[in-house]
């Protein structure tokens, strides 16, 4: 009674949010069962397809609530609290050890142990859902960072359009080739980044440090490895980018929401990019796809996306869980994620009917077992929040005072470790 | 005996009534209000995650308070932006309102154009003005351009200064219309005949402004101020979707920091201290104002 009370206290002094919906009421065994799911809105397309999938061909019926993808994270620890959580919920893969270490998981690993293929779902976002050796989340989508280069402009600039960046060096060099060439006028510019946006960092930053081999933290997640070289070379390289004005105007102010905005307009020449929005570019745009490579070479990606997991106080675990393996199986992967050019959440069918006609497509899908997603348990509150440690450091390091880094990195630590 | 008895059963009977048409008012006030107070004051003095079960740490949320450069710092800023805020908003609704105080042709589309922007969404319209002002596909920069005004893109929400001019001109645009409304019924609440007295005696319109309006309009003043302080001090949706607190924290509001302790660092017992100080300040500075203004 008191976490219900103390929801309802909160939301109302504090009139920022509501704990409403959700619930499992328990439902009778023989008659068709209704289950509630939350996921967020950064990734309601792959959801809502997925569940209309469902519908279609089940007794069991899978009831949807998207919810903003910034106000994700408060409801469902506002339903916690009150134990109003849906049967299933998604979460931003990021976020699920927290989750998981405060018990808002249902143990699934053996009914995962029951799957022919489980072995074939996506490693980072596995990894990610274990706790003390036991399994409690499914990768739900995924969403990897990959450079997208705009092969008109490349062409354009005197670049060969159909050979994108290697290296990070000559990713910098193509950007600044495109932004002397095209960018006269200030409506074409090399690249783009967000700039004020701790999450766009560590998406599009932290692959080029995997790639050459760095770590941006240590295996626990209690230390920040943000003042080595391998990450402050890679700052170094944005910076140069920056200083000489190859990056958009508003790289500096970027928050986040309009980052991935600016490519499909055609006027950015190669850019970090989230893969998910591969199939919603506009037709007729020539866009080439590589792997992110660290200064020298390598490839990564930071293995985004969201897993999901049975609630831990559902009364409808057996539907939930209904749902939840049909969604990894052959016909959900293929005949729904793969026809619309989503990531799959199955490293052996990433080579099906779909992708093939696409080697964009089979590219993104082969990084799934390459890239890499960082673990923490305070990863929320120090890397995505926007008064938190790591955007002060990404700032500095990038249009500010680089020597900062040092001292700034231990706050990382410290944040990591509160 | 019988008349006393009487008497006394009906006084009985009335104050019963009474009872009962003050306990739905009085239920709503308990649940709604006095309940979550109660229980925010009683979390504060508790450790109590969002996700774990809590532990009495009084009064450690409370000392950690001073502590915490980021809400120091936001005190300081929000004051700054009250200031600020309540001035120019005060200013601009009394003028908008002195101009559309008279019947006039055509003063009802100016009355409507100046309320609009307050039927405009907070939130909806904070992103707005983010569209709006952003460098690359807003219409702003582009206009100035063309106009000559500007050589290279403005950077509205880049530097502090800015974000937090840009900040007080969307409050104004959204609300002056509203507090004009306020104003626009304390001003045709003056009787006319005493402006006629004072034209008959020979005031002139400073005259009438300063020793007539003004101090009729007093009262509504007061409304309008203590609702504008009120709102500044609680100031969130603008900086939390305009600004987000940048840039590097330089229009961080006291209540996004008391939503980021208890959202994003899930402490929701020094969240709750928070909100105490702050409930305890805004009601100090009401009951001040209050005496100040009655």
């Amino acid at each position: 009674m008191r976490p219900r009370l103390a929801g309802m206290a909160i939301v109302t002094l504090l009139a920022l949010t509501t704990a409403c919906g959700g619930g499992g009421a328990e439902q009778p065994a023989d008659g068709p069962v209704t289950i509630t799911m939350w996921t967020r809105a950064a990734t309601q397309a792959q959801s809502e397809r997925l569940v209309k999938a469902y519908n279609s061909g089940h007794r069991n019926q899978v009831k949807l609530t998207v919810i903003p993808t910034d106000n994700y994270q408060p409801r469902v620890a506002a339903a916690a609290g009150a134990k109003q959580l849906p049967d299933l919920f998604a979460s931003d893969v990021i976020f699920v050890p927290n989750y998981t270490s405060q018990g808002l998981f249902l143990d699934l690993t053996d009914r995962i142990a029951a799957l022919p293929y489980r072995d074939k779902l996506a490693p980072s976002h596995m990894k990610l859902g274990t706790m003390d050796g036991r399994q409690y989340t499914l990768p739900h989508t995924l969403d990897l960072s990959v450079w997208f280069w705009n092969k008109d402009l490349y062409a354009k600039a005197g670049l060969d359009p159909e050979q994108g960046p290697k290296t990070l060096k000559e990713f910098a060099e193509h950007a600044t080739t495109i932004d002397e060439k095209l960018g006269e006028g200030g409506k074409v510019h090399g690249t783009f980044f967000g700039g004020n946006c701790g999450g766009c960092y560590v998406f599009t930053f932290w692959p080029s440090v995997w790639a050459a081999g760095g770590q941006v933290m240590n295996p626990e997640g209690t230390t920040s490895l943000n003042d080595q070289a391998a990450m402050t070379e890679v700052f170094a390289i944005w910076r140069g980018l920056y200083d000489k004005g190859v990056t958009g105007p508003t790289a500096k102010e970027e928050q986040g929401p309009t980052w991935a905005g600016f490519f499909p307009q055609g006027e950015i020449g190669v850019m970090p990019m989230p893969s998910t929005t591969l199939g919603v570019m506009p037709a007729d745009m020539k866009i080439g796809v590589a792997p992110i490579s660290g200064p020298d070479g390598g490839e990564s990606t930071f293995v985004g996306g969201d897993s999901i997991g049975v609630s831990a106080t559902t009364r409808n675990a057996d539907a939930a869980w209904d749902f939840l393996s049909w969604t990894v199986s052959d016909e959900a992967q293929v005949e729904v994620m793969a026809k619309n050019k989503d990531v799959l959440a199955r490293t052996d069918l990433a080579g099906n009917k779909y992708s093939a006609e696409d080697p964009r497509v089979v590219l993104i899908n082969s990084l799934v077992a390459k890239g890499e997603t960082p673990y923490a348990l305070r990863f929320g509150q120090t890397f995505n929040d926007p008064q938190g440690p790591w955007l002060r450091l990404a700032r500095e390091a990038v249009f500010g005072d680089a020597a900062k880094v040092p001292q700034l990195n231990a706050e990382v630590t410290k944040s990591l470790t509160q | 005996m019988t008349g006393s008895f009487r008497h006394s059963s009906l006084r009985h009977s009335r104050k019963t009534q009474g009872w009962l048409y003050a306990a739905p008012t009085a239920v709503i006030v308990g649940v709604l209000f006095v309940a979550p107070l109660v229980l925010v004051v009683w979390m504060s003095l508790n450790r109590w995650p969002l996700l774990g079960p809590a532990t009495l740490n009084a009064p450690d949320n409370y000392t950690k308070i001073a502590g915490n450069p980021l809400f120091v710092d936001s005190v300081l800023f929000t004051l700054k932006y009250t200031a600020i805020t309540t001035v120019l908003l005060s200013a601009l609704a009394l003028g908008l309102a002195l101009l559309v105080q008279e019947r006039r042709p055509g003063v009802g589309f100016f009355r409507t154009a100046f309320f609009l922007p307050g039927a405009v969404g907070f939130a909806a319209a904070a992103l707005l003005f983010y569209g709006m002002l952003n460098a690359d596909f807003g219409p702003i920069d582009p206009i100035l351009r063309t106009l000559g005004l500007i050589d290279e893109p403005v950077k509205w929400i880049g530097t502090p200064n800015m974000a937090l001019f840009s900040t007080i001109t969307l409050v104004l645009w959204r609300f002056a219309g509203f507090n004009m409304l306020i104003l626009l019924t304390g001003l045709q609440a003056i009787p006319v005949e005493v402006y006629e007295a004072a034209r008959s005696d020979g005031a002139g319109r400073w005259q009438i402004f300063t020793r007539i309006t003004l101090p009729l309009l007093r009262p509504t003043l007061a409304l309008m101020l203590i609702l504008s302080v009120t709102g500044s001090l609680l100031a969130f949706d603008q900086f939390f979707i305009f600004t987000n607190g940048g840039p590097d924290n330089s229009t961080v509001s006291m209540v996004m920091v008391i939503y980021r302790d208890a959202f994003f660092r899930f402490d929701l017992g020094g969240a709750a201290a928070l909100s105490v100080v702050l409930l305890a300040g805004l009601v100090g500075l009401n009951t001040l104002m209050m005496r100040r203004l009655r």
